[in-house]
């Protein structure tokens, strides 16, 4: 671990969630994520580099934006400044940074809109604390738009749902349209659209990889069991983030897939032009990049003849696909309507449960003692199952049929009210690494608790970002870094090879 | 009787002020489209179940309460209160007078000091608690300052002035049945007036759209079905 040039937040002995911190002002005015080079924007169809009038370009762009959303035309309204969401950001929490609050952080968006659309802002600006869209200002936005993981943790508490998430994304919407554009999230969308996925994997590089993970696993477990890419009339086509192709404990995961569907004896495939689940689009805002990277996957699914298509464990994934795809790509007509299009793995996994398709030998996990981080899209922008909150329902069922020792985190803290892992939103880079040290403070308060009562060792979490968070992490609060593990590797470890053989 | 006359003129100005004002933004809400499906999950699978869940945040302000019971308590007082209270006026109104409004009078008399009580405990707040007093602005505290106002100097009226309500009630009905009668001139009634009439003014240029916004908010009306069921809107039906 680098030594670090900042404090790690201090963890409260025997509490579930941490102390309400009084306001820093400016405590993380200095936190400026690396700016995008002009190659990135223009790759994505952004202006290379500030442009000139941006002022004006900026106010324009914000009220396109407003006109076309009517989350943005209420929430920028209808904010009373109660202030009940001021305490529930894992941010705010950590960092002490008052514009971290959502309410300012909203604040700064909304009072650039009040001070150019308003009555009120026109006319009386220092009344309604309206604001000019200043270099200041801008600076502003760029720092804290860029120290939102969008997790709508906030708006689950807001009594009109105001979702400070809409607001950060348009914000970046805002700010790329006029050329100031993050590296982090730019550089790897173009990847995704030149080559397929994040991490611009080329085809010949994943079926070495692939084939590399077969061998490894039959070394393992003396089965055969196949990683297939590109199979023409298979029946289940896998959209999965393409860290679980190349990291622990990413690809872990990969392998609990492969043997799921290996046991259950379903034709699968991966695509190598849908290489990639993972859609940074969404974090920017941009509604057209979203939908050219989404694309991608409708093509590999006609060019493949699929029947069905399944998500990896990838939270932002997941709510695009759950939530966007059917308007962005869809329809799905052309799949089998007798399964939800698309089908997370953990609703595949858990049906073959129910169905007593696996067989899961529990003791195989019995050197752990596991917890469940419910991921911020996956808890609150999406579901599983067939009924509200069946996506916090089915992962849990499924660990503790692959595992005997299961225990929950705080009640607060877990489901819809569960803390970011505080790399969410595209902010998972090392130059906000101060960032996500302090905002994972409140995920870890509650994870030592449950570490210190229930012996908990092993940390489940079904998406790629907060994988890489937490193994990040983990060692800033004396946790071992390993304890991050993906949900499949907890049923892969489980799944009795053979038996059905 | 000039005053009598002014205020029947800014009354009418403020009336059309507020209705056209909230007309208008409730259209340009309706109106302005929703992209993509965005609630906040999880959600009701059907329309009913939004509508019940809307009902419960409506009536008891259900998220508040899981969110932060002081602001819950105070802002839940202060409401109800204003609605009692807003009821309770409808007596002058109406001739005969409703009977369910008969009803709730002795309720109502007590609302405005509920009101007042809720109205300061949140003006507290925003002193004591040092991240909403970061986040307040000025228009936050007049706006408290305002309603305030208005539910003292109609306390005063009632147990100060002791103004004859017959008066009063006469010159509201005549200003709706557009037959002017002269105003009681007492300066707690014309105060207590001219701040309803700026409250009214300002309704559809501040934060009180909440009261009509609430219901377009996305994130909390529409019903969880993305897989099941298509959804385009704006740029996502071009
Ligand atoms: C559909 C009807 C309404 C609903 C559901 C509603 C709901 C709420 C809620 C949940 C809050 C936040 C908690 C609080 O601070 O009290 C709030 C704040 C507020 N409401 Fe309403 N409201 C409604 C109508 C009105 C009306 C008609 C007025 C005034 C004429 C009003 C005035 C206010 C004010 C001034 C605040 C801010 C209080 C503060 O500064 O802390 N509301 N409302
Ligand atoms: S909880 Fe909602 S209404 Fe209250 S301050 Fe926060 S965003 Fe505004
Ligand atoms: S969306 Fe999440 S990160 Fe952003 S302000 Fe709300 S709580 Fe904080």
């Amino acid at each position: 671990m680098a030594k670090a040039n900042f404090d790690t937040p201090a963890l409260q002995p025997h509490q579930e969630t941490p102390d309400l911190p009084s306001v820093k002002p400016g405590a993380m005015q200095h936190l400026k994520t690396f700016p995008a080079k002009p190659l990135h924007n223009e790759n994505i169809g952004y202006p290379g580099e500030l442009v000139d009038g941006w002022q004006d370009k900026a106010v324009k762009r914000l009220g396109e934006l407003v006109d076309g959303s009517q989350a943005l035309r209420v929430f920028l309204d209808t904010c009373v400044k109660c202030g009940a969401c001021t305490d529930k950001c894992h941010y705010f929490l950590g960092t002490e940074d008052p514009l971290n609050m959502p309410v300012a952080r909203q604040d700064l968006l909304r009072s650039v809109y009040r001070r150019y659309y308003t009555f009120a802002g026109k006319h009386c600006p220092k009344l309604v604390g309206a604001k000019d869209f200043d270099k200041e200002m801008l600076d502003d936005w760029y720092n804290y738009f860029h120290q939102c993981s969008q997790c709508r943790r906030c708006s689950v508490f807001c009594p009109y749902g105001i979702d400070t998430a809409e607001i950060s994304m348009a914000a970046r919407e805002v700010m790329d349209s006029i050329g100031v554009g993050q590296k982090y999230c730019n550089e790897i969308l173009a990847k995704v659209h030149k080559i397929g996925n994040n991490l611009g994997l080329p085809e010949p590089a994943l079926v070495d990889t692939l084939e590399g993970l077969e061998e490894d696993v039959e070394e393992d477990t003396g089965v055969l069991v196949r990683f297939p890419v590109d199979q023409k009339g298979a029946d289940v086509l896998l959209i999965t983030p393409s860290a679980d192709f190349f990291a622990e404990p990413h690809i872990d995961g990969l392998i609990g897939y492969a043997k799921v569907f290996h046991q259950a004896g379903i034709r699968w495939t991966l695509s190598s032009h849908a290489s990639e689940a993972a859609n940074f689009s969404l974090f920017i805002g941009s509604g057209d990049n979203l939908k050219k990277a989404a694309m991608r996957i409708r093509e590999a699914a006609l060019e493949l003849g699929v029947k069905r298509i399944i998500v990896g464990e990838c939270g932002h994934a997941w709510r695009v696909a759950y939530s966007f795809w059917n308007t962005l790509i869809g329809p799905f007509d052309f799949l089998d309507p007798k399964y939800p299009a698309p089908q997370h793995i953990v609703e595949f996994t858990y049906d073959l449960i129910q169905r007593g398709a696996l067989t899961l030998d529990k003791e195989a996990n019995d050197h752990r003692r596991i917890t469940f981080h419910d991921s911020c899209n996956v808890a609150r922008a999406s579901r599983m199952g067939n009924i509200p909150g069946g996506q916090f329902i089915l992962p849990r069922e499924v660990i503790k049929a692959a595992a005997n020792h299961f225990f929950d985190m705080a009640p607060d803290t877990i489901h819809e009210k569960t803390f970011c892992c505080g790399g969410g939103g595209g902010l998972l880079t090392d130059d906000l690494m101060e960032l996500r040290v302090k905002g994972a403070m409140p995920r870890m308060q509650a994870l030592q608790q449950v570490v210190e009562e229930n012996g908990v060792n092993t940390l489940v979490a079904i998406c790629a970002i907060c994988k890489t968070q937490f193994a990040k992490t983990l060692p800033h609060y004396q946790f071992q870094g390993d304890m991050i593990t993906s949900l499949h590797e907890v049923v892969g470890d489980a799944i009795q090879l053979g038996a059905k053989e | 009787m000039i005053l009598s006359v002014i205020f029947a003129i800014l009354f009418y100005a403020a009336t059309l002020l507020l209705i056209v004002g909230v007309a208008r933004k409730i259209a340009l809400y309706a109106r302005t489209p929703a992209p993509l499906k965005i609630p906040v999950t999880p959600a009701p699978l059907t329309r009913a179940g939004v509508v019940w869940q809307m009902t419960k945040e409506v009536t008891v302000f259900r998220s508040l309460f899981f969110s932060n019971k002081w602001i819950w308590l105070f802002g839940w007082m202060f409401h109800v209160a204003l609605a009692l209270v807003l009821a309770r006026h409808l007596r002058y109104f109406t001739e005969p007078v409703w009977g369910w409004v008969v009803l709730i009078q002795p309720f109502g008399k007590y609302a405005a000091f509920a009101m007042i009580a809720g109205l300061a405990g949140l003006w507290a707040r925003r002193f004591l608690v040092d991240r909403v007093r970061y986040i307040s602005s000025l228009s936050d505290h007049l706006m408290l300052a305002l309603l305030m106002a208005i539910a003292l100097s109609g306390l005063a009226i009632k147990y100060l002035s002791h103004t004859d309500i017959v008066h009063i009630k006469a010159y509201m009905l005549g200003l709706m049945y557009f037959d002017w009668q002269p105003l009681p001139a007492d300066a707690f009634v014309l105060l207590h007036f001219a701040l309803i009439i700026v409250l009214m003014v300002v309704f559809p240029i501040s934060k009180l759209l909440h009261a009509p916004g609430m219901f377009f908010a996305p994130t909390r009306t529409q019903v969880d079905d993305a897989r099941e069921r298509r959804h385009t809107a704006g740029w996502t039906a071009e």
